[in-house]
């Protein structure tokens, strides 16, 4: 099966247990399986040519300019990680349908679960680095979601947080590194990376980008300094527990060391750096676990320990440290899944974690006991349990290793690490099971053995524990291959046989002590223990919360003063950087000389300005009543339509005063509610700070706005194209409409597009509105102003039905010569609304709502419709996106006349800002008909044609 | 005609600037209102000042820019859906809370002290 295929299983995958939750349990935990059990197969359709010793390479450019392409690669270390995810992953599900409880959301925690395992499966295929990142920050991602799966649980919520905070860390210093290792190289791909050992190792950016992928890899698998967010994430289900902090995502880490094995080991730097923290992380890890109560605790401080181990391994740098590492990971993840999932058990049963309150269970959960304690002893490195092998393996490679100190220090401290191991395994077994017979009441639960769908899984694993630990010579050439994939040529695979004996040597007598020491150390753990606790020693939670704490109240600190809720502060904080930025370009730039003649200036520009002045300015210092504040815009807007036409943009003249119509009815439309008058608020300095800041901002603006209007642009600006090609290209003389529907129409598609959805918001809103508490107190509402006693005037009804054909047609009118003349969609759909608008203003909401034929959220709709199939349409002639076309053609007796694909973009911007307008209208006129306004049958208030006496008259004609 | 343009947006930018620090929603609309003309009569003005020379194509040698015009021509549009969202959030704020102060009640008093 290709490798795509294979990633991408488990991502389509994770669709389908969320959408099946209503089919119940036994479906979704089904089809999980089945998605898993598909990419399995499809990996294991490899296994031949991975055994021949073949990469099997597949991937296409995705952008290739950035270097970021999607290549997978499958190698023996590749085949080897993948099969421990979708394995273990297979065994998990299982467990997990069985484990989750009935008011668990199931379908959520499996889609989770496929998520988290397509982005694992794609770190350990992916070929480009880049690519690999992405997947990398998926698993923290996915992790988090799992981890938190509880949400209801504190535990699980800050658990989460604190595994994102540092494995998401992490992953920013990977990306850094990466960055520079790709940078080195000159490609991002794993496979052209993995040649260059000596132009990496040679290169001065080696050590920053070395530090930085270590830290990534450190975080995520939990190396000390960063161990301690691992036992936090136990507060996950269990399955999550054996799944990603056992067998697979704690171990990307150190499949990301292995995978850069070739490229980064056998410095100093890479020695000292990862051998060291593996060692700490292994003794400190092993203590740690031994005095945990809590029994995912403890398997949690052992998981670390032996990550530690596995670090340290890896970190020497030799040949044989990378085989035994590699025998190590596939060890370590069956014996620690199965411990998982059994005490995943003993919690499902007893309802406890507790080793405290726990004992005895061996006569009350037999095969339970059998797996733990086979995963248990295989852990404590016990013969003919796959853990002895390599932990007899690891004895023989350090017992040779120098770090520093005397020469005994390492042998020593690992020694040490394998003792206490020993010692929280024989605890784990003993405290937990062992002991004499109890009252099975004497547990929070009656505890039992549970159904297969639990123990099974754990079971099969512990198969392979023993399995591996009797005839280690089957798993040998596998070891082996991987092993040779980890070296890629830098180094020759060991010569080494892996056997249950290999006669009396140091590494036994280690083992043996390690053993003997571990029993020694269970039965002086009471006073241990109590030893333990009486020592003062940094609790990793409260550091990081302190941290958290300090970094929050910080950028508080930075923020507030900023950043304080208020738009005002906002508005002034930004004049003020803006002017002073400017202020800093204007005084260090060059200022060129001017080079345009000023124009000349007639009696009526002036007069013009001098209205448009004194509204603005009459606007700032009255503003507190409201309804003149209203009619002083109406103004300005007025004098800058004026301007418009002056200054040579009859389109802009014609926008601007139609839309200042619609404007001014909607601030009306919200007057109504609002209160009449602005009340004085900021006292005299305040108001003095305002005006200097906003005099400041307008000289600056004026002073800009002067000085580029007397010189020329520095290079040719670009309309000239536009004003070449219009009629040429686009078919219309009006080169502005042209620019809209036609050279620019793809900015227009997306404007009326934001144009519908701010109506469609305003819609939502006045919705939320009406069904919230507003609503009673709408209802509730007294108007303050006294209602007109004619709210429906005849004469004004009689007038809009007049006018509405003639608005009609002039809009009608304005929309067809819009090519070449001024006009267009634009300006005709706001024509057209308000010659809508007008019929509700006469008649009323209600009277109009009757007669109205489409939805305008329906109208909006079928405009960003029509626009949009306009663009597909040049699809089917083979152009891009919005390519127009026309034509010209005489139908007797008119005259000749223009057909153009833009007048059907425009037919679309007509209708969206038609359906714009009167939705956003209509959404404020419908708080009104909640309130106070009652809804009317008739058009109008006193109709005459329903009058006695008219009535009476028409009779009497009818009677002659 | 270039001193009465640019002093216009400046009168029109400074009064809107002053509007939008009062501290109740409906100048604060006035003053984004305000600012809407400056800046669109500022992007209008970046094609240079023309009198008398619309950009429809005739015998003339001699048009204004029409690239800005049309950009200001959506903005105007634009605006207008701008201007409604903000009154209609404005509204429901005053409705649900009879209060239509733009700063929270609560940071008056540290807004006296800046």
């Amino acid at each position: 099966m290709s490798l795509f295929l294979i990633v991408a299983l488990p991502f389509l995958g994770a669709l389908l247990p969320g959408l099946m939750n209503s089919a119940g349990r036994q479906a979704v935990g089904g089809v999980t399986f089945t998605v898993t059990l598909a990419a399995f197969i499809g990996l294991m359709t490899n296994l031949p040519a991975i055994l021949a010793g073949e990469v099997v390479q597949t991937g296409f450019d995705w952008f290739p300019q950035l270097g970021l392409n999607v290549t997978l690669m499958l190698d023996g270390l590749g085949f080897f990680f993948a099969t421990l995810i979708l394995g273990i992953g297979l065994l998990i599900i299982v467990y997990g349908r069985h484990y989750l409880a009935r008011e668990d959301n199931m379908g959520e925690f499996f889609t989770y679960l496929l998520l988290f395992q397509g982005a694992m499966v794609g770190i350990v295929l992916s070929d480009n680095i880049l690519l690999l990142l992405i997947f990398w920050e998926l698993t923290s991602l996915s992790s988090f979601l799992l981890i938190g799966y509880w949400k209801h649980l504190e535990a699980g919520r800050q658990g989460a947080r604190m595994a994102l905070t540092v494995t998401g860390m992490g992953g920013l210093a990977m990306i850094g590194g990466m960055l520079l290792l790709g940078n080195i190289v000159g490609s991002y791909d794993l496979s052209v990376i993995l040649q260059n050992r000596e132009a990496i190792q040679a290169d001065p950016m080696y050590v920053p980008a070395l530090l930085l992928i270590l830290t990534g890899c450190f975080t995520k698998s939990a190396q000390f300094p960063f161990h301690f967010w691992l036992p936090h994430a136990m507060a996950a289900p269990t399955p999550v527990s054996a799944y990603l902090h056992s067998a697979t995502m704690v171990k990307a880490g150190i499949f990301l060391m292995a995978r850069m094995w070739p490229v980064l080991s056998g410095t100093p730097e890479w020695f000292y750096i990862v051998t060291t923290a593996g060692l700490i992380t292994m003794v400190l890890g092993a203590v740690i676990a031994l005095f945990k109560h809590d029994l995912k605790a403890l398997l949690a401080f052992s998981t670390v320990s032996h990550l530690g181990l596995i670090t340290m391994l890896l970190g020497t740098g030799t040949a044989f440290g990378a085989m035994v590492a590699v025998f190590h990971i596939l060890n370590h993840a069956t014996f620690k899944a199965a411990l998982f999932m059994s005490a995943g058990i003993v919690d499902h049963e007893t309802k406890t974690r507790d080793i405290r309150i726990l004992g005895g269970l061996r006569h009350l959960m037999p095969i339970t006991f059998v797996i733990a304690t086979l995963g248990a002893l295989s852990m404590a490195g016990i013969p003919l349990l796959n853990g002895f092998l390599s932990k007899e393996m690891m004895l023989k490679e350090m017992e040779k290793t120098y770090l520093f100190g005397p020469e005994w220090l390492v042998p020593a401290l690992v020694t040490f690490g394998s003792l206490m191991s020993a010692a929280y395994c024989f605890r784990l077994i003993g405290h937990t099971f062992l002991g004499k017979k109890r009252d099975p009441e004497s547990y929070p639960a009656k505890p039992h053995d549970p159904g297969p769908g639990l123990w099974l899984p754990p079971a099969i694993l512990i198969v392979l524990v023993v399995g591996i630990g009797v005839a280690p010579f089957l798993v040998e050439p596998f070891v082996k291959l991987v092993t040779a994939a980890v070296l890629g040529g830098v180094a020759e695979v060991p010569d080494y046989h892996i056997a249950i004996w290999h006669g009396v040597n140091v590494p036994l007598y280690l083992s043996i002590t390690a053993i003997v020491g571990g029993l020694i150390v269970l039965a002086l753990f009471k006073p241990l223990s109590a030893l333990w606790e009486a020592t003062p020693r940094p609790e990793a939670k409260t550091i990081f919360d302190d941290i958290v704490a300090a970094v929050v109240m910080w950028a508080r600190w930075a923020i507030h003063p900023l950043h304080n809720g208020a738009f005002t502060r906002y508005a002034m904080i930004a004049t003020v950087v803006i002017v002073a930025a400017g202020y800093h370009a204007w005084t260090t730039g060059t200022v060129a000389d001017a080079t345009r003649a000023v124009q000349p200036v007639g009696w009526v520009e002036v007069a013009g300005w001098a209205m448009l002045v004194a509204a603005t300015v009459g606007l700032a210092a009255m503003h507190h009543n409201r309804l003149l504040a209203l009619i002083l815009i109406g103004i300005v807007g007025l004098m800058v339509s004026i301007g418009f036409v002056f200054l040579s943009a009859p389109d802009l003249a014609m926008t601007q005063i139609t839309v200042e119509v619609v404007t001014i009815i909607l601030l009306l439309l919200a007057l109504n509610f609002l209160p009449n008058t602005t009340p004085e608020e900021s006292p005299w300095y305040m108001r003095a700070r305002d005006m200097v800041i906003a005099g400041v901002g307008g000289l600056a603006t004026m002073a800009l706005a002067y000085h580029y209007l007397l010189r020329d642009a520095v290079s040719s600006p670009i309309s000239e194209f536009h004003l070449a090609n219009s009629y040429k290209g686009g078919g219309g003389t009006n080169v502005v409409n042209v620019i809209l529907v036609d050279f620019r129409g793809f900015d227009t598609f997306g404007e009326i597009i934001v144009l519908g959805i701010a109506a469609l918001l305003i819609y939502a809103l006045t919705e939320t509105l009406l069904s919230g508490p507003v609503r009673a107190r709408l209802l509730n509402r007294v108007p303050d102003k006294p209602l007109s006693g004619t709210q429906h005037p005849m004469m004004m009804v009689v007038l809009t039905r007049v006018m509405m054909p003639v608005v009609l047609m002039v809009g009608f009118y304005i929309f067809l010569r819009g090519h070449n003349e001024p006009g267009g969609g634009f300006i005709a759909g706001l024509v057209v609304s308000i010659g809508v608008v007008m019929q509700y203003m006469a008649s009323g909401f209600a009277w109009a709502e009757d007669r109205q034929r489409f939805p305008y959220h329906g109208v909006i709709g079928a405009g960003v419709l029509i626009a949009g199939l306009t663009g597909i349409g040049s699809w089917f002639f083979g152009k891009p996106f919005l390519t127009s076309d026309f034509t010209y053609v005489r139908i007797p007796p008119f005259q000749e006349f223009e057909l153009a694909t833009a007048a059907l973009f425009d037919v679309g911007v007509f209708l969206a800002v038609v359906g714009a307008v009167m939705l956003s209208l209509e959404s404020f006129s419908r708080l009104a008909r909640r309130a106070h306004v009652k809804d009317n049958e008739q058009p109008m208030d006193v109709d005459p044609s329903m009058h006695e006496d008219f009535l009476e008259a028409e009779t009497t004609k009818e009677g002659v | 005609m270039e001193v009465l343009v640019a002093s216009a947006i400046g009168i029109m930018t400074a009064a809107g600037l002053y509007l939008v620090m009062r501290l109740r929603t409906f100048p604060v609309i006035l003053g984004i209102s305000l600012l809407t003309y400056a800046v669109n009569v500022f992007l209008f003005a970046s094609g240079r000042l023309t009198i008398g020379a619309p950009p429809i194509l005739t015998e003339a040698e001699v048009y204004s820019d029409p690239l800005p015009q049309a950009l200001v021509l959506t903005a105007i549009v634009i605006s207008f859906g701008m201007t409604a969202v903000v009154v209609m959030i404005a509204l429901g704020s005053y409705l649900g809370s009879n209060d239509d102060r733009v700063n929270d009640p609560e940071s008056v008093a540290e807004e006296d002290v800046t």
